[in-house]
């Protein structure tokens, strides 16, 4: 299943819905007006809608996704002061050096903490609830990904491996948390 | 330099205000504000907005309410840091009397989060950690966020889903004495523990609501304010700091690190020891968006060692009559938190209890004359730390 048939599937149906809701109102009172169910207070229901869609450069970092894409996990170092980014950035804000070093990520540590998420935003309405979890890796950075695993296999403190992994059902490359 | 005093608070009810609309739900705690220092809209020299906006169909607050509220032409300019940023609102009406740019400023505070539909609210809520890295492949969600935090600490230090408990039912008991609340229903353990869970281990009365409300100030400089009051609430000192977007970047999950950085800062120029620190102040506002949020407050604060908020919480001892008294309006939680408004909400609470005239049923007892406001933006994005006297500061 590709964006545009989730998209279609998952919002169309929620926004038709609202359309023709402020077709009636319109049809009824000449104006797109409503009353509040709980207080019967007038509401203006916009009929100007805004969908927001954000393109994000990325060129600094591409290299993170080039290599996400043949599986890899990388980060950047600092060649003059040997900090390691993670999420990568190519700039040393410290020492002011730019072009960093590409290092792969060992993707062991050990997971921090956890949470499920059941109340969703509407644009993961389509997953099912999921685990959020930050891992401490060996090299000392952390990392925030979903854990796919079971509830009750996870604990504070477990060993875990960063994956590469396709999300589905998009289709597209990221990573997430297992347990080792 | 001069001192600087509140010299007039105002504060809407909170709810869901769906009878206003932005501006004229701005106009009720202007309208307050106004009437308290007795003082008309030509006597302000600047006022400023702390909006952090989104929600809401006016893009350009301040003027909008400028306009409506009869503030025009003055100068103004809408201020953001997120669920600080009522306190960051304060920080620059505070800063213009300092610098002797103005003798009478106001600060607004406002936000009018039921005018998008729920769960837009939810999304636009979690989009606002770190976008990219957090939001967009991860979905996390602000109760997600705080969750982190819960979990952590209790695998670390024992906490208990009871304690965390402890606060709503505590926050939901004031609230049901505050006439300005958006919750005035008390609440029981047992409702508590069965309520639904958002974001494992955090439940729903473990969350602030989504919510409306305005509240304002009237900030004058030191010779101006005693023409003005004879009670005058002095702004001490106040801490302002800033962390990481990347909730991955944070050390350790039990603290909100920048928030003790704040109270740190507020508390040097206050001359306040930060281990004894619950000693000086008679009443705190804490920023409890979720449970969790106040008991590391607690030890953001100096009120609790490392580790033993929750045992504060456990003990009650943050009721009115125990070590200090925190959240006796209600809280964010039981109160709620319009975003912009919360800061402003805080410094309101502060100056009313300070000066006696807070609900019946949540007035604290003034010994020290002096009250705290602990405001975070965000994960931990911005922290502000205010404290506010009786007394004056250079006296």
């Amino acid at each position: 299943m590709g964006i545009t048939e989730i998209r279609e599937r998952q919002f169309n149906e929620i926004d038709k819905k609202v359309l023709e809701q402020i077709d009636l109102l319109i049809k009824n009172s000449k104006m797109p007006i409503m009353r509040d169910l709980k207080t019967n207070n007038p509401l203006w229901v916009d009929v100007r809608e805004l969908t927001q869609r954000f393109m994000i450069p990325i060129g600094r970092i591409y290299k993170f996704f080039d290599q996400l894409s043949k599986g890899k996990i990388i980060g950047t170092k600092c060649p003059k002061c040997g900090s390691i980014y993670f999420p990568p950035q190519d700039d040393c804000t410290k020492c002011r050096v730019s072009g960093l070093d590409v290092i792969e990520l060992s993707g062991e540590g050990e997971l921090l903490t956890y949470t499920v998420i059941t109340v969703k935003p509407v644009s993961f309405m389509h997953y099912q609830d999921y685990i959020v979890g930050i891992a401490r890796l060996k090299e000392g950075i952390n990392i925030l990904a979903w854990v796919n695993e079971k509830l009750e296999d996870i604990q504070v403190g477990m060993k875990v491996k960063v994956n590469v992994v396709r999300r589905e059902p998009e289709g597209y490359f990221t990573y997430e948390l297992r347990k080792v | 330099m001069t001192d600087v005093a509140i010299v007039g608070t105002g504060h809407s009810k909170f709810g869901n205000r769906t009878d206003v609309n932005l501006q004229e739900l701005t106009w009720e705690a202007v309208k307050q504000a106004l009437e308290e220092s007795n003082l008309d809209q030509k006597d302000i020299d600047t006022f400023v907005v702390g909006n952090a906006g989104g929600w809401s169909s006016e893009s350009l607050s301040a003027i909008v309410i400028g306009e409506y509220c009869n503030l025009a032409p003055k100068g103004t300019m809408r201020v953001e840091a997120a669920c600080a940023t009522g306190s960051a609102a304060l920080r620059i009406a505070y800063q213009a009397i300092k610098a002797g740019e103005a003798k009478i400023a106001m600060v607004i505070g406002v936000e009018q989060m039921h005018q998008s539909p729920n769960p837009v609210a939810v999304e636009m809520m979690g989009r606002a950690g770190n976008y990219f890295w957090e939001f967009e492949n991860f979905g996390l969600t602000f109760p997600g966020y705080y969750a982190l935090y819960a979990t952590r600490r209790m695998a670390k230090f024992g906490m208990k889903e009871e304690d965390l408990g402890q606060i709503a039912i505590k926050n939901h008991y004031y609230g049901s004495f505050n006439p300005y609340a958006m919750f005035q229903k008390q609440i029981k353990m047992d409702e508590y523990i069965k309520s639904r869970v958002v974001a494992y281990p955090l439940k729903i009365y473990d969350a602030c609501p989504i919510t409306d409300g305005a509240a304002a100030l009237i900030l004058a400089s030191e010779e101006v304010a005693k023409k003005i009051t004879d009670s005058p609430v002095w702004i001490v000192s106040q801490g302002f700091k800033s962390g990481t977007a990347n909730l991955s970047k944070r050390d350790d999950f039990i603290s909100i690190d920048v928030a003790r950085l704040a109270a740190e800062e507020a508390y040097k120029k206050a001359k306040v020891d930060f281990d004894e620190a619950w000693k000086y102040f008679d009443v705190a506002e804490a920023h409890d968006c979720f449970t969790i949020a106040e008991i590391m407050a607690y030890e953001d604060l100096g009120f609790a060692k490392r580790g033993e908020g929750h045992l504060l919480a456990r003990e009650e001892q943050t009721y009115v009559g125990g070590r200090i008294p925190v959240n006796v309006d209600g809280g964010l939680k039981a109160k709620g938190h319009p975003i912009g408004a919360t800061g402003v909400s805080m410094a309101v609470s502060i100056t009313r209890q300070l000066l006696h005239r807070a609900a019946k049923g949540t007035q604290a007892d003034i010994k020290k004359g002096m009250g705290i406001a602990h405001n975070v933006g965000g994960t931990g994005h911005y922290a502000y730390v205010t404290i506010f006297s009786l007394k004056k500061p250079s006296a």
